[in-house]
């Protein structure tokens, strides 16, 4: 059993075929000439030792390479990387198959915020009149912690819309150091949450230990092939068209272990990639390709992800505008490129610009969660809590986003036209014209009863008031009170004896600490 | 017998008219309904009283606690309350002679120039269910025809109901009609509907604005212990 997720039957596409093939043309044209810069020197002989045209351009103190790939190595690339890729889940049953030919949409969160978003609810009176009293919502904003990620994990294991987890909040603890932030991450996230689980590593030689930690939550390696309970991110370009050093080298790690790994590349429309949207999208359709090359070469086979993260830019301060129609517009796009070569497609919507849940962080979120779904994705990054970008998280955004997807995924579902559904329908009009009133209330119940109906919106205040934010706060504490599945307390002990560097305050079963 | 009335009640709960109705929990289509378990009740020479008090009316007010948690939306309560009128339409000849068969008559229309008749028709069914005799003059009334049906028919209550800003005027008139032929007096009149207001109610005269039909029923309930 997997996740059902939500197909789309006909994908929203905003380009022509001729377009389409234009693009992939035009991408084609780039990775040829001018090619990639790498500053990653395996990545240089491994593409050289393939046929593409490198050669060294070092300046004084900064080793680098100039890689032509030509267009057969990218077509054998497309051609190798497999179409159908399992995410697995501690939980079985929380798999995902992400089938590059099938646009099923999974909606996944993320991605590692700083500010984590503390809310409270205070009191003010009314200066006119002193009986009316509402409570008005505060939010603080402090670093993140990695039992906040803990929590967030735990949060996003009971959002019903949610499929798996991309770690939406960076530790930031005194005790985490560059050599255990890996472990502890995926710890953190592991232990709170049996769905799958994406992470970005932060530092390399803390792969095999985090690979470690996930076979003996499995049982062993090929426990691990069969059921990959993580996967990874890798941004390894820098747009334009830069191997950035580590984490090219990550990615070569990572295809040589054979574990899923998105490729996921973030140009900004207007700076690092032409504002245009034929030019952004060439780019990023270069760039993604020239990162599924390599991992093809490094290992034939290796489950890749087109990561598409396209946007736009704000004019006031050049910082990402996500909530700008075009970012949409962007993120649309690559889908369909990525549908063309076949390929699962790791793409990002819901992103805002707004600070702070809210009208604003509403429509922007909402606006690019209905039309990217719409384009079929098969893995989407929809930024559940992300606020201001994604500089923070807050965690009742989280659970009114869950609401959001639930109203897409209903409205998404296959209309029931058939005979028999419509002499049902003929059958209740001849049994409502027989009576005096008319009225087809009856028949609402069954709808009610088998779940066909859709429920109201369930922060809904009554009169003329909006309470949103106080009810979605209950229901989010309310998520945090049911527990979670652990990993098991052998499995536990194991993995704090054999995995060096995890905080003992993660111990669930530890004196005191039982949850 | 308590067998029965238990039947009853937990049918009305379930707003389950006839046999051929699902109910809630959907499992029970065959098995007799609120119609089929009044008739075998009569038949097993349980007082019509007993039936109405112990199965139809107790079934109703936990129907009413159920949506008062937000636990039955408005189908489900109209449902229950179709059950029940059905159900008093088989037991009203039994209990012709009885003044606790009904709590009033309540006579309700949606006045002169209106069409709209969903809202009435849903107070019609809920007052039904709630245990009043409930005569429905249909739409478009004229105040003349229901001072007619008024002096013929002496209902207890006079429900009116106005969805247009223009046709509240005719509820007004209605009443004015009323006085002038001497029965404004016979009758509590309460008005209902998206355009009227309890403003309004003061102004034209009427003994009361009702939201919708819950609110109906408590304002009724509140004029019996007036009267009490
Ligand atoms: C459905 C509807 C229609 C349907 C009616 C179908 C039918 N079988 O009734 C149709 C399409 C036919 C229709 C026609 C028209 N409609 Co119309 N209609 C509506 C609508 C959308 C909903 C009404 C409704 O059924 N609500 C659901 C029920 C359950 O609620 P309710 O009626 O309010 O009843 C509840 C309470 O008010 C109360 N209640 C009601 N009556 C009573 C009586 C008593 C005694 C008690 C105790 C309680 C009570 O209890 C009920 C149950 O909870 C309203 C919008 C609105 N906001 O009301 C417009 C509305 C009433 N219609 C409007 C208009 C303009 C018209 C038309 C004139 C349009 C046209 N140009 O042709 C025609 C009217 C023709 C006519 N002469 O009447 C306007 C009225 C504006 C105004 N001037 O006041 C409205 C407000 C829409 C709008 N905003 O423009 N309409």
């Amino acid at each position: 059993m997997a996740r059902e997720g939500v197909l789309i039957h006909a994908p929203y596409e905003r380009m022509t075929e001729e377009q389409v093939e234009q693009i992939h043309h035009a991408s084609m044209q780039i990775l040829s000439d001018p090619g990639m810069i790498s500053f990653n020197s395996e990545a240089a002989e491994i593409f050289h030792a393939s046929g593409a045209d490198v050669t060294s351009i070092t300046s004084a103190d900064n080793p680098c390479w100039s890689i032509r790939i030509p267009e057969k190595l990218a077509l054998y690339a497309i051609d190798s990387a497999p179409k159908v890729v399992k995410l697995g889940a501690r939980n079985k049953d929380n798999s995902l198959i992400l089938n590059g030919e099938e646009p099923r949409v999974f909606f996944v969160s993320g991605s590692e915020a700083n500010i984590w978003l503390d809310i409270d609810f205070q009191s003010y009176i009314k200066k006119s009149n002193h009986n009316v009293e509402i409570q008005v919502p505060e939010f603080h904003p402090r670093r993140g912690t990695v039992l906040d990620l803990c929590q967030a994990a735990h949060l996003c294991e009971h959002l019903e819309s949610l499929d798996a987890l991309i770690r939406p909040v960076n530790i930031q603890d005194k005790d985490v150091t560059e050599d255990n932030k890996d472990v502890n991450k995926f710890f953190a996230s592991l232990n709170n949450t049996t769905k799958h689980v994406m992470i970005g590593l932060t530092n390399l030689e803390q792969l095999d230990n985090v690979v470690n930690m996930a076979r003996l939550i499995v049982g062993g390696e090929e426990e691990l092939k069969e059921n990959p309970i993580i996967s990874f991110i890798t941004c390894l370009v820098k747009s334009p068209l830069q191997f950035v050093d580590d984490t090219t080298q990550a990615l070569i790690e990572i295809s040589r272990r054979g574990l899923p790994v998105a490729i996921a590349i973030s140009p900004q429309g207007g700076t690092t990639a032409p504002i245009k949207e034929d030019g952004i999208v060439t780019q990023l359709n270069a760039e993604v390709l020239a990162g599924i090359t390599l991992s093809q070469l490094v290992n034939k086979g290796t489950p890749v992800l087109y990561g598409s993260v396209p946007v736009r830019v704000r004019l006031d301060d050049l910082g990402d505008s996500y909530g700008a129609p075009e970012s949409s517009q962007y993120n649309v796009d690559c889908v369909q490129m990525a549908r063309f070569y076949k390929l699962p497609c790791y793409s990002t919507a819901g992103v805002c610009d707004a600070k702070i849940p809210g009208i604003q962080s509403s429509i922007e979120r909402l606006f690019s969660d209905i039309v990217v779904t719409l384009s079929g994705p098969q893995y989407l990054h929809c930024a559940y809590g992300l606020l201001g970008g994604n500089a923070t998280f807050c965690p009742l955004q989280a659970v009114l986003d869950d609401v959001h997807f639930q109203m897409i995924k209903f409205f998404l579902a296959p209309p029931q036209i058939n005979q028999s559904e419509i002499d049902v329908s003929l059958k209740q009009l001849e049994e409502v014209m027989r009576t005096p009133q008319k009225l087809y209330i009856r028949y609402i119940r069954r709808m009610l009863r088998n779940g066909q109906l859709s429920l109201p919106y369930p922060f809904e205040a009554g009169g003329e008031t909006d309470n949103v934010l106080a009810l979605a706060y209950e229901r989010m504490n309310e998520f945090i009170s049911q527990p979670v599945e652990h990993i098991d307390s052998a499995t536990t002990s194991k993995i704090f004896q054999e995995i060096p560097g995890i905080l003992p305050r993660l111990n669930v079963y530890e004196e005191g600490r039982e949850q | 017998m308590e067998d029965i009335i238990a039947l009853l009640k937990e049918n009305v709960i379930q707003g389950r008219k006839t046999k051929d109705d699902e109910g809630v929990d959907g499992d029970s289509i065959g098995m007799p309904g609120v119609i089929e378990l009044t008739q075998l009740a009569l038949e097993s020479n349980i007082p019509p009283e007993v039936i109405i008090e112990e199965g139809l009316t107790t079934g109703m007010q936990v129907v009413g606690d159920k949506f008062a948690a937000k636990e039955y939306f408005v189908p489900d309560m109209l449902a229950s309350a179709e059950a029940v009128s059905g159900a008093q339409d088989i037991l009203k000849p039994y209990l012709e002679d009885s003044d606790a068969m009904s709590k009033g008559k309540f006579a309700i229309a949606t006045v002169k120039g209106d069409i709209h008749d969903i809202g009435k028709n849903i107070v019609a069914t809920l007052l039904k269910g709630a245990g009043y005799e409930v005569d429905d003059l249909g739409i478009n009334i004229p105040p003349e025809k229901i001072v007619e049906y008024v002096r013929e028919y002496k209902p207890d209550f006079l429900g009116l109901s106005a969805l247009l800003t223009t046709t509240m005027l005719a509820m007004g008139e209605t009443i004015e009609a009323l006085k002038e032929n001497g029965i404004r007096d016979s009758v509590k009149v309460l008005i209902g509907g998206a355009a009227v207001s309890e403003e309004f109610a003061q102004q034209i005269g009427a003994d009361a604005y009702c939201v919708d039909g819950f609110h109906a029923i408590k304002v009724l309930e509140e004029f019996q212990k007036v009267k009490a």
